[in-house]
């Protein structure tokens, strides 16, 4: 098992957050975590490479235990790649400086070997002629997917992107998700927190919803997105896949909790809005709301 | 004003009006100086002819040698002290904002007392090393350093979180992504305020004057103030604001430029 979750629970202040989570990715699979805004999702991302210290549960990433006090955390973080919604690229430095910078200073390679795999990540995400620009001169997709060839050249394990196409223009999201699916193909364990459906649908071996700090629900993707099980799912994919649907009160309210309450049998056509989403065209455009 | 004006018509009466205000004040000025007398007391070519070349070869340079020692002394206890602000560990914390609001509520003038008077008292025997020019560092840097470490906070604070997170994520230790990622950027960001306190800083050392120095330390302020009390005229006081707005001028205009070219590069801010 790549990444192990055992009773993650975690708060801020006093609200809490994640509200006992399990879950495991096994070698080379990749899971998609879907939900509602502050459902956590994010949250749950960043407790597998200790950007936020879990309030209580067990994390393990490939043997190492994240959560033990003892950990020599910078050694774990070198095996998990992480990908942000706002890419992060350093500013002062080139594209060529971005990839080659962490592995000199992190991984003590040379300066040689360095821009080795920089420029062959950088043809992995189709960006070489790219190398001597800065971030500013670069799009937004572009910027991304050379975050994505940052993470790679430090030879990761597993990657985590968080929301990675969310803060794109609609006509960028692609290439970076075909440079995942690509990835995912390869065989890299991935965890995706993702609102990009078509997705999920299309590359992950396994979807999670995450509502209010739990897993309401997971499986295949084909269940999961296609055809979900629980009233919560159904409610929140509705909304995602076709949002400019008229709905009753209770559908559209932005609570957590909403699905189970008075308004949850109140979405007579959600089934109807799954069903005529189901083109990955649609999917894909309905995704970006 | 009337209402059938257009609002450009106004505009043009509003500024014809401004201008009328600034040349009555010019000429209200220009009439009622005395310029002879004034040119006699602060404009006597042969007496600031005399001045050189030692104004330049000592007093000038002693100024920008004061200022350049209290800076580096200030840039260094500033950085510790900008770290101790933001240190994970609250007495660092603590020690360091009593530091700076003690040194930023006192007038430098007091501080250049202490440091000339209570530090020989309070380590009888001691002397500080470099002289007085080890003083001046010392007491210029003091004060420094509370401006320079508020400045240097606010550029590493500049700097967007996700910067860091990128870099943890990577597997950079804290202090190894302050140095390669945050240092870097938060450094472009203070550029500009510190060399707006470096100009600070070279008319502050007229400060000197209050430790009492042999001939050869004198900067600018006290050199002209001694020559103009020698000759009886203050042109040597003309000359010495002179050689003073030489330096600071175009240090202003340079922090503007630096101000220009931080704002194209850093677009999204």
């Amino acid at each position: 098992m790549e990444i192990e979750i055992r009773g993650l629970h975690k708060s801020f202040g006093d609200t809490p957050v994640l509200r006992g989570i399990d879950l495991e990715v096994a070698r080379g699979e990749t899971v998609c975590v879907i939900g509602p805004s502050g459902s956590g999702k994010s949250t749950l991302l960043r407790c597998v490479n200790l950007l936020e210290e879990p309030t209580e549960g067990r994390i393990v990433v490939g043997g190492a235990e994240v959560t033990d006090p003892e950990v020599d955390i910078d050694a774990v973080r070198r095996r998990i790649g992480m990908v942000f919604q706002q890419f992060n690229l350093f500013p002062q430095l080139t594209v060529a400086g971005n990839l080659t910078l962490p592995q000199r200073r992190v991984l003590r390679r040379s300066k040689a070997r360095a821009a080795e795999v920089a420029r062959e990540n950088l043809a992995r995400v189709g960006l070489l002629e790219k190398a001597d620009a800065y971030p500013a001169q670069l799009s937004g997709g572009q910027q991304q997917r050379v975050a994505i060839a940052r993470a790679l050249s430090m030879g990761p394990e597993v990657m985590l992107f968080d929301e990675p196409t969310s803060s794109l223009d609609p006509e960028l999201v692609g290439d970076v998700l075909s440079v995942m699916r690509r990835l995912a193909a390869d065989g890299m364990t991935m965890m995706v927190v993702t609102h990009e459906m078509s997705f999920a649908r299309e590359v992950a071996d396994r979807v999670v919803f995450l509502d209010d700090g739990v897993i309401v629900e997971e499986g295949p993707a084909a269940q999961v997105v296609g055809a979900p099980r629980h009233e919560r799912t159904r409610n929140f994919l509705d909304r995602v896949l076709n949002p400019a649907a008229p709905r009753s009160p209770g559908a559209v309210s932005d609570e957590p909790g909403a699905g189970g309450g008075p308004g949850s049998g109140g979405g007579p056509d959600s089934g109807g809005g799954l069903d005529s989403g189901g083109g990955p065209q649609g999917v894909s455009d309905s995704g970006r709301g | 004003m009337s209402p059938r004006l257009t609002r450009r018509q106004r505009r043009r009466v509003s500024r014809g009006a401004q201008y009328a205000v600034l040349a009555a004040a010019v000429a209200l000025v220009a009439v009622l100086a005395d310029w002879g007398r004034l040119a006699q007391q602060f404009a006597q070519p042969d007496l600031a002819g005399e001045l050189f070349p030692d104004i330049i070869t000592t007093a000038l340079r002693n100024t920008v040698l004061y200022t350049v020692s209290g800076f580096a002394f200030g840039l260094v206890l500033g950085l510790v002290v900008a770290l101790m602000r933001l240190s994970s560990i609250a007495p660092y914390r603590w020690a360091a904002t009593v530091y700076i609001e003690f040194f930023r509520g006192l007038p430098a003038l007091l501080i250049f007392i202490f440091v000339g008077v209570a530090v020989p008292l309070a380590f009888p025997g001691t002397e500080i090393p470099g002289g007085t020019y080890g003083k001046v560092a010392l007491g210029l840097g003091l004060v420094a350093a509370a401006y320079i470490a508020e400045t240097v906070r606010a550029g590493i604070q500049a700097v967007p979180r996700g910067q860091m997170e990128a870099a943890r994520s990577l597997g950079f230790s804290y202090p190894r992504a302050m140095v390669s990622v945050i240092f870097p950027q938060a450094f472009r960001i203070v550029i500009p305020p510190l060399t707006n306190e470096l100009v600070l800083l070279f008319k502050d050392s007229s400060l000197v004057l209050f430790l009492g120095v042999t001939l050869d330390e004198r900067e600018l302020t006290k050199f002209g103030r001694d020559l103009a009390g020698q000759s009886a005229n203050s042109t040597p006081i003309l000359v010495a604001g002179l050689c003073y707005l030489l330096v600071t001028v175009p240090l202003s205009l340079l922090v503007r430029r630096l101000e220009a070219r931080t704002a194209v590069e850093r677009p999204w801010r």
